[in-house]
């Protein structure tokens, strides 16, 4: 290309570098090759003075800079930035290789499907790997969380008449301080790992996201209708606790989430339609079946990721054997359910202290304790556990429920 | 010293400075040579102990340049620029006014008050200054001077000084101010000249900025040699040097020349800039 002679010819009228001309000049610039010769030409006087200093900060060579314009050979340092991108997938899942099998570190925090400059400074994200996140379900699960939130303030009919005895009150402040509790666990457990999570997996960061401003809304919930005509909150007991820190406290995702969602929260499902069904008041019912909803949206990840987990890598099983034994020893000396929890179980089912309705009462939650037995080892049969080990690995479950 | 190795020496400006070098030194590592720096807080230090042989090569500011080439001169030594920047070719500075109510023309300024950088910035004093001068406006004789002394010593390598130049312009405290022609663009997409307050009043002739400065046969050594050779080799499409070259301002390292400090040169001896350094470095050379 002859230098006298323009490649291309760049009129930015009235426009200066200084006020938006670069975004037509780089408009203009696209697909042009190192070593093209341009003209600027333009009505504003600075044009020339500075398109020299643009060009020297760019790397491209001025040819000539007089009168109002410029002319400049065009250099490579814009293609050399971009020499050795890679995209990081494709944005669209339906594309082959869209999602990567496992997220490289040097694609930091780039949307999925971006072109990612060399260079970018590798950010390390323990869950990298597709098989231990992915099920085929969450981009389902995560637009079902998304359309299913709820505002705790206009959901609930916190103005509810009491119409209930005070003890049965009292019973279900104390289930609630006991669900909070639960609740909080069950928020920082998937919000540990949503930090580790790499971002590629973009569908899953967001659903266990969500998943945690589910936990933020029922600890809400559970509060203020602990609240509501008490001004002091249950007991918390140390068995209870040493249940929840070993769910805290667990470093693999795979077996946390094997506690916590398939094991623990499944068992909660049965704990909060028990209390939907025998909830003395309204707002009790609305918030415990606005949790069971949640709930079993966070039971389905579990048990979707896990299934395929446990598919791909034949070692996990074990794995989730071994934690289950591991975390029952370990509780094995401490007292479990919180005994001011039970008792309200059974008051709450009963409705009143007559010996009878007491009676009726501690029926149902012996009968509660067995739906979620039956419920745990459905679960474990839809991971693949034959129906012995589905059967003993329930027995081994926390007394805590969670 | 060892024979082997390329010790630099570079003024710290900016604490940036610590990242750019490091990373150089890792990649000169990459490929076999020993290089390391030594950073001073100012150039007039740096200067001196290249001279007393403390460090094999300077990153040495135009003044900087100046100061050591006369001095070596005046021991019989030689000064040599081996490499520079790409973006440090050719930079012009500009004076500029208010559009609202500045002079129209430079003979305008007669009498007025004119900001510039620091004492020992030669974008934004000394060059800008000559330019006056050589235009028949004596500073500080014809035109006041108002100096924004931001860390003298780092020979306005520090922008703090041109945008406080550019300040007073702005709030009407002075008639012009001084800049380089990329940082008037800069200071105009950072609101502080906003688009159409200022005119150009005059723009310098071309003038070069920093270089890679050595002493006597050093361009010589083996070592420097490579050292010269992997710079002008450093690609910007390789991603573990690209953003030590952001960082430092180029695109492609580009040999060294020396014609562009001509002007530099014109200011510092109507100004008398640099005399009582050189005097006195070389009362200590020469003790
Ligand atoms: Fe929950
Ligand atoms: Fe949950």
């Amino acid at each position: 290309m002859n230098e006298t002679s323009p490649t291309l010819v760049v009129d930015l009228g009235s426009l200066g570098l200084d006020d938006g001309g670069t975004v037509l000049l780089g408009l203009a610039l696209r697909g042009v090759a190192p070593g093209s010769c341009v003209r600027v030409v333009g009505t504003r006087e600075e044009l020339a003075i500075h398109g020299a200093a643009w060009c020297r900060a760019r790397g491209h060579r001025l040819l000539t800079s007089a009168g109002p314009g410029l002319a400049f050979v065009v250099g490579t340092a814009d293609r050399a930035r971009w020499q050795h991108a890679r995209r990081a997938g494709h944005a669209s899942r339906e594309r082959d290789g869209a999602i990567a099998r496992q997220a490289d570190p040097q694609w930091g925090l780039a949307a999925r499907g971006a072109l990612v400059e060399a260079g970018v400074a590798p950010l390390a994200f323990a869950l990298s790997d597709l098989d231990e996140l992915w099920t085929d379900d969450v981009p389902q699960l995560y637009a079902q969380a998304a359309a299913a939130q709820w505002d705790p303030n206009t959901a609930i009919p916190w103005d509810c008449p009491l119409t209930h005895p005070g003890v049965v009150e009292d019973a279900i402040v104390q289930i609630m301080t006991y669900l909070v509790e639960n609740e909080t666990a069950a928020l920082l457990v998937p919000a540990r790992f949503l930090a580790q999570i790499h971002p590629h997996f973009r569908e899953v960061m967001q659903l266990i996201a969500i998943q945690c401003a589910d936990e933020a809304r029922h600890i809400e919930v559970f509060t203020r209708r602990a609240c509501l005509h008490s001004q002091e909150l249950g007991t918390s007991s140390a068995g209870g606790q040493a249940s929840l820190r070993t769910l805290v406290e667990e470093p693999d995702f795979a077996v946390a989430m094997f506690l916590l969602s398939v094991l623990g929260e499944g068992s909660f499902l049965a704990l909060l339609w028990f209390l939907h069904e025998y909830a003395p008041d309204e707002a009790t019912r609305a918030v415990c079946r606005l949790a069971a909803q949640d709930e079993a949206r966070h039971v389905a990840f579990g048990l979707g990721h896990l299934a395929r987990h446990l598919g791909m890598d034949p070692g996990l099983r074990p794995r989730l054997i071994a934690a289950v034994e591991r975390r029952h020893d370990a509780l094995a000396h401490t007292a479990g359910l919180n005994a001011d929890v039970f008792d309200a179980l059974v008051l709450v089912a009963a409705g009143e202290v007559a010996p009878a309705e007491i009676a009726r009462g501690w029926a149902a939650v012996v009968e509660l304790e067995r739906e979620m037995d039956r419920g745990r080892r459905r679960r474990l049969a839809r991971l693949g556990f034959d129906e012995d080990s589905a059967r003993a690995l329930s027995e081994l479950h926390t007394k805590n429920f969670m | 010293m060892t024979n082997d190795t390329v010790l630099l020496g570079a003024v710290a400006y900016d604490p940036k400075v610590v990242t750019i070098w490091e990373g150089f030194r890792a990649f000169f590592a990459d490929h076999g040579l020993d290089f390391d720096a030594v950073l001073f807080t100012n150039y007039e230090r740096q200067v001196a102990a290249h001279l007393r042989g403390d460090f094999d090569v300077a990153w040495n500011s135009p003044l900087a340049w100046l100061q050591l080439e006369r001095v070596a001169a005046k021991l019989g030594r030689r000064a040599c620029a081996i490499a520079m920047r790409d973006s440090d070719r050719d930079l012009t500075s500009v004076i500029v006014t208010r559009a609202s109510d500045g002079p129209s023309d430079l003979e305008g300024l007669r009498g007025q008050t004119i900001a510039v950088g620091a004492a020992d910035s030669p974008q934004a004093t000394l060059i800008p200054l000559e330019h006056l001068r050589a235009a028949g406006l004596k500073p500080g004789r014809d035109v006041e001077v108002r100096r924004f002394d931001v860390l003298v010593g780092k020979h306005g390598d520090h922008i703090g000084g041109e945008r406080d130049a550019a300040r007073a312009l702005i709030a009407g405290e002075v008639a012009a101010a001084c800049m380089i022609d990329g940082n008037h663009l800069l200071f105009a997409r950072e609101g502080v000249l906003p688009t159409g307050s200022t005119r150009i009043l005059a723009q310098t002739a071309p003038y070069d900025h920093c270089n890679f400065s050595v002493l006597d046969d050093a361009a010589d050594r083996p070592a420097m040699r490579r050292f010269v050779e992997l710079l002008l080799g450093m690609s910007y499409a390789d991603p573990t040097v690209r953003p030590l070259m952001d960082l430092e301002g180029l695109k492609a390292w580009q040999p060294g020349r020396t014609e562009g400090y001509a002007q530099l040169a014109r200011a510092i001896d109507a100004f008398g800039t640099i005399d009582g350094f050189v005097a006195l470095q070389l009362a200590r050379l020469r003790r």
